[in-house]
């Protein structure tokens, strides 16, 4: 306990000194968020005892963790792991709200900074020399992480560019190509359900609206457009997205893919026995699904997404997490400093890729041959690296997220997502899902157009 | 005992209670009426609306539908649920059974087992295609219902809550009936009495107040119902929305919207609806055992 008493003892004293720091400077919390800290305020941060909290999930973080602490020896850095996804998003607000408790830095999943810009939580990193960092990760990461008015809100920690892995056996034993376009990919649905009602080419989870962002990310829709804190285009069944719901809910309505909840019990058991000959998935994926079926090992390939127009690939995001500072950390400097040395690093980041096998939002591992060309012995020893990286590239630019990514997700699920497993009409829940959507963003003050 | 050292130890005894009671349950009851009187929205803060968020649940169909479907849930499932644990208390009661201290922990393991356990568990039994009961349907050609269907959803629900509640009950109406003096049962046999007879005209009047207990835990459970709709739309979330049952709805409006205010709104008048229920229960009880 003598340990533990005096380390808390010493947090509490940089604490209280940077505290006085800052309030020598006669500047409130705004305006040290706006100037930029000097080299000065840094050396004296990063020599300063502090403890910072970091919530995040990535198994065996601590690896990176400690090059970091071994670096500045003076802060401490305590992981806590508050779950994955949204029970770590809700323990999250709810420390916010009860405006004690919440981390100084915190994981966030690059779909949810604006739900949580929107109520004010995070630091912009600007002050803190984050900017500088633009020019190491790849663009359209960077404009993942910036805000309206070109905050950086943080710095991205992996990726999930979107792909497809295949059953190359599968594909062979019924004679089916690699589909290079949704035409080609709705054939190959038709052929293979046809030769073996037993087998469906792949299957489009109900609950899954990050994969259906991803879908319309990759077909150029721009379903969220806002400009100000308070006002929001939404256009959820847009044209585009109206080629992407015909497109699936007609394949869902013929029954010749599935539509099963994913990452279930039932649905890991199917990946393993073979009922879907496909995973439209992203480029977290091959690793996860080395890991989750394991006797179908040597048989999976990975792809690029079929393309609506094959003369220009494109693709979209799915998943993929950054690290963020919470606002009302007591110690920002050190706070936007971990942040940055941890995805940033050249050794952290490798780390990343090598260890926990998170996909690099960094050019430099993007381009490192010991990374892109690793072959990968699940994959028959295809360097599935080199396909997502060039996937990487095709990744549009211009993709935002809306202020309150819970309530879009579950009202997907609820209107397009139960026309898919209900075999309706996918086209008309659209419809349902804007105006849901719409009532709902109204309802929280926003201006809608 | 004396009036007056009554007077004097009462309230001390009282005192560790009701200190609890008023930190633990008053004090988080007035949070929520007082938060169910605002509304907040993520541009433009906090504003005081009166009772405006009482009149938008009253006509509310998501919370409507989701108090119906509880209450239907409670019409069905709860008769089953009791008339079970009292079969089961009455045969081991009546010593039929003889292995009675086996059976009696056989039932009652059940309760024993976490319900989000439980859920988890009885959602891979219901599994469509790799499901215990639909591979043994595949083995013998059989049709299996469709347990995550939509029209045998609230039926499956139903099961698992009976499986996990039958024991808890049996054990509440169990130690009731060896609660009646056997003298009684002496004297009927002596009456001329068989065992039906006296299961039916001595046994099931003694356990009137112990039914009425199970039968107030069963509608403030029923009414409540959140971890099996909960977990279970996990795995089928387009069977189950989140306003299947009003606790889900209220969660939903919570931790997915946002509107802490409106949920504490759906919350309350829930809780009005049990009241209500409960007293409706008891009332109708009462009146039959004055008649």
């Amino acid at each position: 306990m003598p340990a533990f008493t005096r380390r808390s003892f010493l947090a509490a004293m940089g604490a209280a000194s940077l505290t006085g720091a800052l309030a020598a400077c006669g500047g409130s919390d705004d305006t040290a968020a706006t100037t930029p800290a000097s080299e000065a305020d840094i050396d004296k941060a990063m020599n300063t005892p502090t403890e910072l909290t970091f919530w995040t999930w990535v198994p065996d973080i601590e690896q990176e963790v400690a090059l970091f602490t071994k670096k500045y020896p003076a802060i401490k850095v305590k992981v806590v792991n508050a779950g994955q996804g949204t029970p770590h998003y809700t323990k999250l607000r709810t420390a916010l709200q009860a405006g004690s408790g919440a981390p100084d830095v915190v994981q966030i999943e690059f779909q949810y900074i604006p739900t949580f810009t929107v109520i004010d939580a995070l630091l912009d990193l600007r002050p803190y020399g984050a900017s500088k960092l633009k020019d190491q990760f790849v663009d359209w990461t960077w404009a993942q992480v910036s805000g309206q008015n070109g905050e950086v809100w943080a710095i991205p920690q992996d990726t999930g560019p979107m792909g497809m892995l295949y059953r190359q056996d599968i594909f062979d034993q019924y004679g089916i190509g690699v589909p290079a376009t949704w035409d080609e990919f709705a054939a190959a649905a038709r052929t293979l359900h046809a030769a073996n009602p037993d087998i469906y080419l792949t299957n489009f989870a109900a609950n899954q609206a990050a994969a259906w962002h991803g879908l319309m990310w990759q077909a150029g829709a721009k379903p969220y457009v806002s400009n100000s804190k308070s006002d929001i285009t939404i256009d959820v069944d847009g044209d585009v997205a109206k080629k992407i719901a015909k497109y699936w809910g007609g394949l869902a309505t013929e029954g010749v893919i599935g539509v099963e909840t994913d990452f279930t019990d039932a649905w890991y058991t199917a990946l393993n026995n073979g009922k879907y000959a496909t995973w439209l998935t992203a480029a977290w994926g091959p690793v996860f699904l080395s890991g989750s079926a394991k006797s179908t090992a040597g048989k999976w390939r990975a792809a690029p997404l079929p393309q609506w127009d094959s003369a220009k690939p494109s693709s979209g995001n799915w998943g993929g997490s950054t690290s963020a500072v919470i606002k009302s950390t007591k110690n920002p400097i050190a706070a936007a400093q971990f942040a940055q040395f941890l995805n940033s690093d050249p050794e952290s980041a490798k780390m990343f890729a090598t260890k926990q096998f998170l996909y690099p939002p960094t050019k430099a591992l993007l381009t490192d041959p010991s990374f892109v060309d690793e072959p990968l012995d699940f994959y028959g020893g295809q360097a599935v690296n080199k396909v997502f990286a060039d996937i990487g590239d095709t990744v549009n630019l211009s993709f935002q997220w809306p202020p309150f990514l819970d309530q879009v997700a579950t009202d997907f699920t609820e209107t397009v997502g139960k026309a898919l497993t209900d075999k309706t009409d996918a086209v008309a829940a659209l419809g349902q899902w804007q105006s849901r959507l719409t009532t709902f963003a109204k309802n929280q003050g926003f201006t809608v157009s | 005992m004396t009036n007056r050292r009554r007077g004097a130890a009462g309230p001390l005894f009282v005192a560790p209670f009701l200190v609890l009671f008023g930190l633990l349950f008053l004090a988080p009851l007035g949070y929520a009426a007082y938060l169910s009187l605002f509304q907040h929205k993520l541009i433009g803060g906090t504003v005081f609306v009166g009772l405006d968020n009482y009149v938008k649940a009253v006509a509310d169909p998501l919370f409507l539908h989701g108090v119906l479907r509880v209450a239907t849930f409670f019409v069905i499932q709860v008769p089953v649920m009791l008339l079970l644990a009292l079969l089961f208390a009455l045969a081991l009661d009546s010593g039929l059974t003889r292995l009675a201290r086996v059976v009696r922990l056989g039932i009652f393991v059940p309760y024993a087992v976490p319900s989000v356990v439980a859920t988890l568990m009885w959602g891979f039994l219901y599994g469509p295609d790799y499901g215990p009961f639909a591979q043994l349907g595949r083995i013998f050609d059989l049709p299996v219902p469709r347990f995550l269907s939509d029209s045998w959803m609230l039926g499956s629900i139903a099961n698992i809550v009976t499986w996990e509640f039958v024991g808890y009950n049996m054990i509440i109406l169990y130690a009731a009936l060896r609660t009646i003096p056997r003298e009684l049962y002496e004297a009927a046999a002596v009456d001329g009495a068989g065992a039906w007879r006296i299961a039916w005209s001595v046994k099931l009047p003694a356990l009137k107040p112990a039914l009425l207990l199970t039968l107030l835990f069963s509608v403030i459970g029923s009414f409540q119902l959140f971890n099996e709709p909960k977990l279970l739309h996990d795995l089928v979330p387009t069977v189950i929305d989140t306003a299947y049952t009003a606790n889900f709805y209220a969660y939903t409006l919570a931790f997915t919207g946002q509107q802490v205010n409106y949920a504490a709104t759906v919350s309350f008048l829930l809780g009005l609806v049990i009241v209500i229920v409960s007293y409706a229960v008891m009332l109708t009880a009462n009146r039959r055992r004055e008649s």
